[in-house]
């Protein structure tokens, strides 16, 4: 082969390489580097400790009352044990709590199998119209000797899920369309789109909700009750396409104007254009964006609480108003915290990762489409 | 090599031809590109379009695809004559290929890709069907082994091979190049002039704004000098090579095959 005429090269100087070299690239480059470092380390060991010592070897864990926890110097974990079916559930009622929790985990589940792009086909779309159709059938009921449950009563992490899944599952695709309208040819479209979204922008999600909430219905023919938890999933769509929607331009934007006439020479229609060519590669530029927005999204379904929707975080506050356990309120706080968390941790790595198959070049096409 | 210039099928009497411009113009605001252009190419000719930069040529063959509007005139190809009319756009464009200067192949897509997109989704063909035709011209530009790589692993003379039968893959009846070579390596512009050559000997109607006089002498039945947005000069190409009649064209020669 051409290549074993090739000069042998050289390894890269000791001083660079191995654990040593690591430490000494990152950590003690130069004097200023060294200062933080130890600063950094001193931190670490007075703060770690008496954390752990609260949150873990200290703490009351398991079914006991709030006196036992007042004795104790550390974290009060047993007050999550008697609630936390309350801020996973809400106000469901107690016995049939198992149903939002086989719905939760249906969902959870077709979110896990669609993260694999080897499932990216077109039936990956039932299995998720599958998916809430199980889990609405379930937190309804009404059916298979289920009792009706009303959707005033759904509630705490439940209620999360269905403002950020249905949120993000109806906004993303109302945001291409408002982008490629804004991008329009045809005047009116263009300015339906351009007065929506500027209107929507210009406006705070939480008097969004209360419109939604207080003026919407006023709208509605006498008789036409559209319940709350609607209203308010409304008003989370039309405020995240908005975002999303400009978001979705900038990446049409980037794509040059080569690839638009390279379909059109090929007899592509506008839609085939658009689906084929031009939106795969602009959303493909804009996901960290996108899943910005998504992320911001899943935490904004927290501000339902101020319509009266017991979201997680509302029921978290309705576990806490508890007079006996009113002192252990961090211990509420940081367990949704870490739930809240998990989620966007979760989605903030499945783009990174995302991001990187679209480098390689083995994002394909039709996954997208 | 020149043997192919011989070959003119075009020159039947009496067929209509399969593109034909008649007073043709336009305007980018108030400068005009075009001015009054008059051309009819017939079935299977190869037209050779040059001229200095600006002049109008990429414009000319943008407007027979319609990726330009021209605002006087008429312009008819296959048949058709085209208008506002989407219908009539898309016919066009069905039998009209056109290769770029800069490739424009779709960097989502694997090379099969890029060549099967129109038939399946445009020509409404089987995937299997549309995989073979594709694999038979990706082998027609000697890339087969090519195919299940993404555009941006190719070299600039793969890619524009590639562009080719992506187009080819239409079955097109005309196909128009745009300065195919120009954003090409040197050592890369033969093996694209090698397989723009075999297509004009299989028969091709073609029209090609190219700056390769060789390529232009070689396969060129007619040979058009555009400046300032006219047609200066049609002739075929042993005359417009010889004995060019303007000056302007003689100006333009004696600098283009000086260099």
């Amino acid at each position: 082969m051409a290549t074993a005429a090739r000069a042998p090269s050289s390894p890269p100087p000791r001083s660079t390489r191995g654990a040593l070299g690591w430490l000494r690239a990152n950590l003690f480059g130069d004097l200023k580097s060294t200062i933080l470092t130890v600063l950094a380390l001193a931190l670490i060991v007075t703060a770690l400790p008496p954390l752990v010592r609260w949150a873990i070897t200290d703490a009351v864990w398991g079914a006991v009352g709030p006196d036992v926890c007042r004795k104790a110097d550390g974290a009060c974990w047993a007050f999550i044990h008697e609630k936390y079916r309350l801020i996973l559930f809400g106000r469901f009622p107690y016995d049939e709590q198992w149903r939002p929790l086989v719905g939760m985990i249906v969902l959870i589940g077709v979110l896990a199998v669609s993260c694999d792009r080897r499932f990216w086909r077109p039936w990956l779309g039932a299995v998720w119209i599958a998916g809430f159709a199980v889990f609405f059938g379930l937190l309804w009921g009404g059916f298979l000797g289920m009792s009706f449950v009303e959707t005033r009563l759904w509630g705490g992490l439940t209620l999360t899920l269905i403002l950020s899944f249905v949120g993000i599952g109806v906004s993303f695709p109302v945001s291409i369309v408002l982008a490629l309208g804004r991008r329009s040819h045809m005047p009116v479209v263009r300015a339906l789109s351009v007065v929506y979204i500027e209107l929507i922008r210009g406006v705070p999600l939480v008097s969004l909700l209360f419109m939604a909430s207080f003026m919407l219905p006023l709208f509605f023919p006498v008789g036409v009750n559209v319940n709350a938890l609607l209203r308010a999933q409304i008003a989370i769509i039309l405020f995240t396409s908005a975002y999303l929607a400009e978001i979705v331009r900038g990446g049409l934007q980037a794509i040059p104007r080569g690839q638009y006439e390279a379909a059109e020479a090929l007899g592509l229609g506008y839609w085939l254009r658009m689906r084929k060519i031009i939106l795969p590669q602009a959303i493909r530029t804009v996901i960290p964006p996108i899943v910005n927005s998504f992320i911001s999204l899943f935490k904004d379904t927290s501000l339902v609480a101020i319509v009266s929707l017991t979201d997680l975080m509302l029921a978290t506050r309705q576990a806490i108003a508890d007079p006996n356990w009113r002192a252990y309120f961090i211990e509420g706080y940081i367990f949704i915290a870490l739930i809240y968390f998990a989620f966007c941790f979760f989605m903030s790595k499945y783009s990174q990762y995302l991001e990187r198959q679209g480098r390689t070049g083995h994002l394909r096409a039709r996954d997208m489409a | 090599m020149s043997g192919a210039s011989h070959d003119r099928p075009a020159d039947r009497q009496g067929e209509a031809p399969i593109i034909e411009l008649i007073d043709v113009d336009k305007w980018y605001g108030p400068f005009q590109v075009l001015r009054g252009i008059n051309l009819a190419v017939g079935r299977g000719q190869r037209f050779v379009i040059c001229g200095p930069s600006g002049s109008g040529k990429s414009t000319l063959i943008r407007c027979i695809n319609r990726l330009e509007e021209h605002q006087r005139g008429r312009i008819v190809v296959d048949g058709v004559e085209l208008t506002s009319d989407l219908k009539q756009i898309e016919h066009v464009r069905r039998e009209v290929g056109m290769v770029f200067q800069h490739f424009n192949l779709f960097p989502h897509l694997t090379v099969l890709e890029n060549c099967t997109l129109a038939p399946i989704w445009v020509r409404k063909m089987a995937k299997a069907e549309a995989e073979k035709l594709a694999m038979q011209y990706l082998e027609r530009v000697r890339i087969p082994e090519q195919a299940g790589k993404y555009p941006g692993q190719l070299s600039g003379g793969q890619q524009q091979r590639v562009a080719i039968a992506r187009a080819l893959c239409m079955n097109p009846k005309i196909m128009l190049f745009d300065e195919p070579t120009s954003a090409l390596d040197p050592e890369m512009i033969k093996e694209v002039l090698d397989v723009m050559v075999e297509l004009a000997e299989s028969g091709m109607t073609m029209l090609v704004v190219t700056h390769e006089m060789g390529f232009a002498r070689t396969v060129a039945d007619q040979i058009l000098f555009m400046d300032q947005g006219e047609i200066v000069e049609q002739s075929d190409a042993e005359t417009f090579f010889t004995h060019p009649r303007s000056e302007r064209t003689k100006a333009f020669l004696s600098q283009i095959l000086h260099n």
